[in-house]
């Protein structure tokens, strides 16, 4: 049997920023102009810096990594260095008009609770996520037997930082759980081109790679 | 008020501003001073619209000298990695001001000064100051300059309480502040260490009651133990062991006495006796006493987020790994209070094995972050480059 370790794996190329994070612009696109928005786990600032380019947002950022809140800072976002499952409690409620969590929700260790706090902190949340329910991903484990290694999903079971991994189905029925009300959604092929919203929810959860939803918090319906 | 020059070296013209007797500073013990002296020192050109003043607010027994030769120790500046052209706090961009705390010994009115209705120096008859105490006087030094806004705010340690202290105090003046290895109260640790150098002070019979500027001597010894304990807080014992480990001082076996033989009980040695030739003992007791005193949270209903609540001001907040004193969990407390209060704000944490001290030295990640958390708010205030503004 050919094994290889995970150390020794070549580099994956680099993708363009534009086709490895669709997700940003789409985000970037729900935010309303000038609003205050909260992104959690905000990486190196990609998605804040163009939030205030393109819509002029009031950003800040919470980001695990020293390294990508320095480059944050460093740009000169307003990005702390903080945990999405330890620190979103300090929040005061209503504190943002937006809170966005994007790429990150499967690697918190209490999803739930990160969902709750968003919806609590900002009026509105903004999820995106690597759906698990993806027609290659299931393929994978049904003909392969072992766990799905994707282009959303690029690391081995071993060495994931993604723990809690769900499907657009899962995602909806915490949506419902949460007393939250789903005002968009979109789900993406692999290509990147959108699944029509008309479409049923089991098209969205086998040929969607990955989602992003924008929530509204349940008290907001009228 | 009037514009005055101290006897210092020749060549060298620090700036001091006097306020007359009618404008005391009254402070937070009910303590009375006037005359007022402020000594500071400035860099760069203020611009025409008065929006790029930086104020630097200098540590425990730091100065107005944060760049440049300090002309009392003949060396370079507290911050001089970080101040003059080019460098994060660029002279070519901003417009630096920096002073002395009052209850300090370099040109600010202090214990050291003459107490006008006794005709001799104050000793320790001198009002127990506070960080807001100090950051008053500043206030007065800046309406003086004519300066509405400061751009920003920054300094670390005693430095960095009295930038979280003119955020409270003064939020429309301040647009952006840097609070760096500070802390919004002084732990008990803190504290013990401060007691400690104070009795050493105390306990040396030279400090004769803090009458020993009239008797014509000095508490050299006790000041030095002082200095000498503080100075170990300051560093990382990763610091302490790269560079002195146990290593001997000028021999190749102890000598079995109490003279100096490890390298590192020279270094403290050394450390002590230049520090007594450049600070007074008195003003020692009081700016550690200032710092022992400050809680920023209790001036408001113990809430530190109500210190903050609806600010303007975009804050950057800095610690550093190895900083015992004035640990990451303390920067983190602000952060928290400053976020709930729903305020702009940054926060790094340095990798660093320099210990408490490491703000003061070339950690090229700080030098970074300030760099960029400068020009951005310098671009929100309309600066140009060349400091004027847009």
């Amino acid at each position: 049997m050919n094994y290889t370790p995970a150390a020794d794996a070549p580099e994956r190329p680099a993708q363009p920023l534009e086709q490895s994070r669709l997700d940003l612009a789409v985000i970037a696109e729900m935010v309303a102009p000038g609003a205050r928005v909260l992104d959690v786990g905000c990486g190196d600032g990609a998605l804040l810096q163009l939030l205030a380019q393109k819509k002029g947002v009031d950003g800040r950022g919470v980001e695990l990594s020293q390294r990508g809140v320095n480059e944050c800072v460093a740009k000169g976002l307003s990005v702390i260095q903080g945990d999405a499952d330890t620190d979103l409690s300090d929040y005061p409620d209503d504190g943002f008009d937006y809170v966005i969590l994007s790429q990150t929700l499967q690697a918190t260790r209490r999803p739930r609770a990160a969902l709750a706090n968003m919806l609590r902190i900002g009026r509105r949340a903004i999820i995106s996520f690597p759906n698990f329910g993806y027609w290659r991903v299931r393929a994978q484990l049904a003909f392969s037997g072992r766990m799905p290694v994707t282009g959303r999903l690029d690391y081995h079971w071993h060495d994931t930082p993604n723990i809690h991994l769900c499907t657009i189905r899962d995602f909806v029925e915490i949506v419902d759980e949460l007393g939250a009300h789903i005002e968009r959604g979109v789900a993406f092929d692999r290509a990147g081109a959108p699944i029509r919203f008309s479409a049923p929810w089991w098209v969205w959860n086998l040929f969607g790679e990955q989602a992003v939803f924008l929530l509204e918090r349940g008290d907001q319906r009228r | 008020m009037s514009e005055a020059r101290p006897a210092y070296g020749e060549g060298f013209a620090p700036k001091t501003v006097v306020f007359s007797p009618d404008r005391p500073l009254l402070t937070d013990g009910g303590g009375r001073i006037a005359p007022l002296a402020i000594a500071y020192e400035t860099r760069g050109t203020l611009n025409a619209a008065r929006s790029n003043a930086i104020l630097l607010c200098h540590a425990l027994t730091g100065d107005q000298y944060a760049a440049g030769v300090n002309p009392v120790t003949g060396k370079p500046g507290w911050w001089e990695a970080m101040v003059g052209p080019g460098k994060p706090f660029d002279t070519d961009r901003y417009f630096l001001i920096c002073s002395n705390v009052v209850g300090g010994c370099m040109g600010t009115t202090g214990p050291a000064s003459i107490n006008p209705t006794t005709g001799k120096p104050y000793g320790v008859d001198f009002p127990v100051v506070t960080i807001r105490d100090m950051v008053r006087a500043q206030a007065m030094l800046i309406d003086h300059l004519g300066i509405e806004t400061l751009f920003c705010v920054a300094g670390g340690s005693m430095g960095g309480m009295q930038v979280l202290q003119w955020a409270a105090s003064y939020p429309e003046r301040v647009f952006s502040a840097m609070p760096i290895a500070t802390a919004a109260k002084h732990s008990a640790q803190n504290i013990a260490f401060h007691e400690v150098g104070r009795q050493a002070v105390m306990a040396d019979p030279d400090w004769r009651s803090g009458r020993y500027q009239e008797q014509g001597v000095r508490p050299e010894k006790g000041l030095a133990v002082a200095r000498m304990s503080a100075h170990i807080t300051y560093l990382s014992e990763a610091a302490l062991q790269r560079k002195f480990g146990r290593k001997l001082q000028d021999r190749s076996a102890p000598t079995f006495s109490f003279d100096a033989d490890f390298q590192v009980e020279n270094y403290l040695r050394y450390q002590g006796l230049a520090f007594v030739e450049r600070f007074d003992a008195n003003s020692y007791l009081f700016v550690t006493r200032a710092c022992d005193y400050f809680d920023l949270a209790a001036d408001y209903g113990g809430s530190l987020a109500m210190a903050f609540k609806d600010t303007k001001t975009r804050f950057c907040v800095v610690s550093f790994t190895s900083d015992w004193l004035y640990p990451t969990s303390d920067s983190r407390a602000i952060v928290h209070a400053l976020n709930a209060g729903g305020a702009s704000v940054s926060f790094v944490e340095i990798e660093s094995d320099k210990g408490h001290d490491a703000f003061l030295l070339h950690e090229p990640m700080f030098i970074a972050t300030t760099r960029g958390f400068l020009d951005s708010a310098a671009n929100a205030r309309g600066l140009a480059p060349d400091g004027t503004s847009k």
